[in-house]
């Protein structure tokens, strides 16, 4: 069994005098759930695409499972729901699955009864025989969702599977993530909405200019940058002095009844608290202030440069 | 494919271990280039259905062979207390040549348009990326539209010349010595154009693939009748042009081969006229033909698997 779902190594793609992705470098395990972000125009649908084989890279490798990225062996093991999620609009729902199904080799039996199951988990039970053209954006998204599982993947690829989803579909789609992760599989989700990617996903990698920037673990970041914000009263300057005493923490702000603190981790919480009542303050709250994996990308991609 | 093989109970019923060991030995292969092209080339046929297309086509081509009987029947009643019967059969002759040639036109754009949108509209919506990465060949794909195309394009050619033909037979009880053989040209006219226009679409917009046909279509036309027209006053060098575009595109050359198999002596001696042939493409040419719709379906196959997508 190969170490990694996902090895890419140097993936770059050039166009017609533009580099779309410059160097993709990275490595996902199984059952894992990545997500894949970056601005627009950072390369993340080249990435996905040459991932999956439907564009080839200029120069580069990459193995999924182990084999070398666009084998038949491979597609035969990997899902991919397409960003704009277009399919043959003149079928049914249930046609459209049998028919994806067919395409990854299952046999009827099998698809009679793995299309109704799969229907029914992604809200369309009712909806099987309504054709495809009928359907609104968010149905449209639910389908393809449930073609991207039809050959029960190891590698799932999501791209922007939740934007035109509501919020049940948005926690649809995160229940669907956790239970391909649960049952072994890769999840590989390409998103904007970082709400999402940080409640479903154990790593994120941020590219830029179609090279990897940054690779984390979900959270990870938190020790990086950890603050605390404490308010209270009789704040006087010896319980600052007491506070430049524990090692690596460094007031940031403080006022009479606010004190902002830089903190080395979370565990030296409660001798800051116990140093602060020595001191003779009262004390209100003490609130971990946690960097979103928004702030997190604004901060990494720097100001916007415009499109 | 179909909504009567859902079995909403099969919901709650976990898969049988023998349907999942079936899954494991179809996976590691895939579906296979037949299976493959046989569901490309059913779903092909069934969009034109679903889409209308099919019906829109058979209402217009009923409406053809409606005018086209009428008209005939009008003469025929017109011709039948004052002609002979070889008269008769000459102008029955000739105005089924008319509706013949018309239809081939009818046949020909069918095949362009249709199909210049099944690969280009494909790939500029996306629609492709989720069965492109199905573990199947891609030019398997490209096949399988071409084949569900070809049996749309025999309905048609059937349906629309066949019924010419038979509307012919009942009027004057006249049936051409080479039927089946014109009609296979006509046919495969319809079947060149098919391909050059995948091909196209492999690379171009749908509208640019259908006018490049159409491009390719129109100049094969213009090269027929200057070829015609050199012939009948021996001008060589307008022969030598019209033969330059037949090899640019055989297309008005299969429809002169065809012609010329069961057009009416009367009118072979008629002069020029785009409803029959005073010059006759050799069977060189019919085989020529072939190679270049075997040829554009290669070059849109490997056009395709090439590819970025």
């Amino acid at each position: 069994m190969a170490a990694w779902t996902i090895d890419a190594v140097g993936l770059r793609k050039d166009f017609a005098g533009r580099t779309a992705v410059r160097d993709l470098t990275l490595q996902v395990a199984r059952g894992e759930a990545f997500g894949f972000l970056g601005p627009n125009g950072a390369g993340k649908s080249t990435s996905v695409k040459m991932l999956l084989g439907l564009v080839r890279p200029t120069s580069g490798s990459a193995l999924l499972l182990g084999e070398p990225v666009g084998s038949r062996d491979v597609r035969a093991r990997v899902g991919f729901l397409p960003e704009h999620f277009r399919f043959y609009d003149w079928l049914s729902a249930s046609e459209l699955l049998f028919f994806h199904g067919r395409l990854c080799g299952l046999a009827e039996r099998v698809l009679r009864q793995r299309v109704p199951r799969l229907l029914e988990r992604v809200g369309l039970g009712a909806q099987h025989s309504k054709p495809i053209r009928n359907f609104s954006k968010g149905m449209m998204q639910r389908v393809g969702l449930a073609q991207a599982m039809v050959n029960e993947p190891e590698i799932l690829f999501l791209d922007e599977p939740t934007s035109g989803l509501d919020p049940a579909g948005r926690k649809l789609v995160r229940d669907i993530i956790r239970e391909q992760r649960d049952r072994g599989a890769t999840v590989f989700l390409n998103s904007h909405l970082l709400g999402e990617v940080e409640m479903s996903c154990d790593r994120v990698a941020l590219i830029r200019d179609g090279e990897v920037i940054g690779l984390y673990e979900m959270g990870a970041w938190q020790g990086e940058h950890a603050e605390v914000e404490i308010q209270a009263s009789n704040l006087s300057p010896a319980s600052l002095a007491l506070m430049s005493t524990i090692d690596g923490l460094a007031v940031v702000t403080h006022s009479e009844c606010r004190l902002r603190l830089r903190v080395p981790n979370e565990d030296c919480l409660p001798e800051v608290v116990r140093r602060l009542v020595d001191s003779g303050a009262n004390l209100f709250s003490v609130v971990p202030q946690r960097v979103s994996l928004e702030e997190l990308f604004l901060k990494t991609m720097g100001p916007d440069p415009g499109l | 494919m179909s909504d009567k093989a859902i079995d909403l109970e099969a919901v709650r019923r976990p898969e049988s271990p023998s349907g999942e060991r079936a899954r494991a030995v179809l996976l590691a292969r895939g579906p296979g280039v037949l299976r493959t092209l046989a569901w490309m080339a059913r779903a092909t046929f069934r969009e034109a259905v679903r889409r209308k297309i099919l019906l829109i086509a058979l209402i217009a081509g009923a409406g053809f062979l409606g005018l086209f009987w009428a008209g005939l029947h009008s003469i025929m009643s017109n011709m039948a207390h004052t002609q002979n019967q070889v008269n008769r059969r000459e102008a029955a002759g000739m105005v089924t040549m008319m509706a013949l040639y018309a239809g081939s036109m009818m046949t020909s754009l069918m095949a362009a348009l249709t199909s210049c949108d099944t690969l280009a509209g494909e790939i500029a919506s996306g629609t492709i990326h989720a069965i492109a990465t199905k573990p199947v060949c891609r030019w398997s794909l490209v096949l399988g539209k071409w084949v569900g195309f070809v049996w749309l394009l025999t309905l048609y050619v059937l349906f629309l010349e066949g019924g010419t033909i038979v509307i012919e037979w009942l009027e004057s009880r006249n049936l051409p010595l080479h039927t089946a053989g014109a009609l296979a040209l006509i046919w495969l006219q319809a079947v060149l154009l098919l391909g050059v226009t995948m091909a196209c679409s492999t690379r171009f917009s749908a509208l640019t693939s259908g006018a490049c046909t159409l491009g390719l279509y129109g100049l094969a036309f213009i090269g027929g009748w200057i070829e015609q027209f050199g012939a009948l006053r021996h001008v060589q060098a307008c022969v030598n042009l019209g033969i330059v575009a037949s090899l640019i595109m055989p297309s008005d050359a299969l429809w002169r081969r065809a012609a010329f198999k069961i057009q009416p002596p009367l009118l072979g001696a008629a002069g020029v006229s785009p409803f029959s042939s005073t010059t006759v493409p050799s069977a060189a040419t019919v085989v020529y033909a072939i190679a270049y719709a075997v040829l554009a379906l290669l070059v849109a196959q490997i056009l395709f698997e090439r590819r970025d997508l």
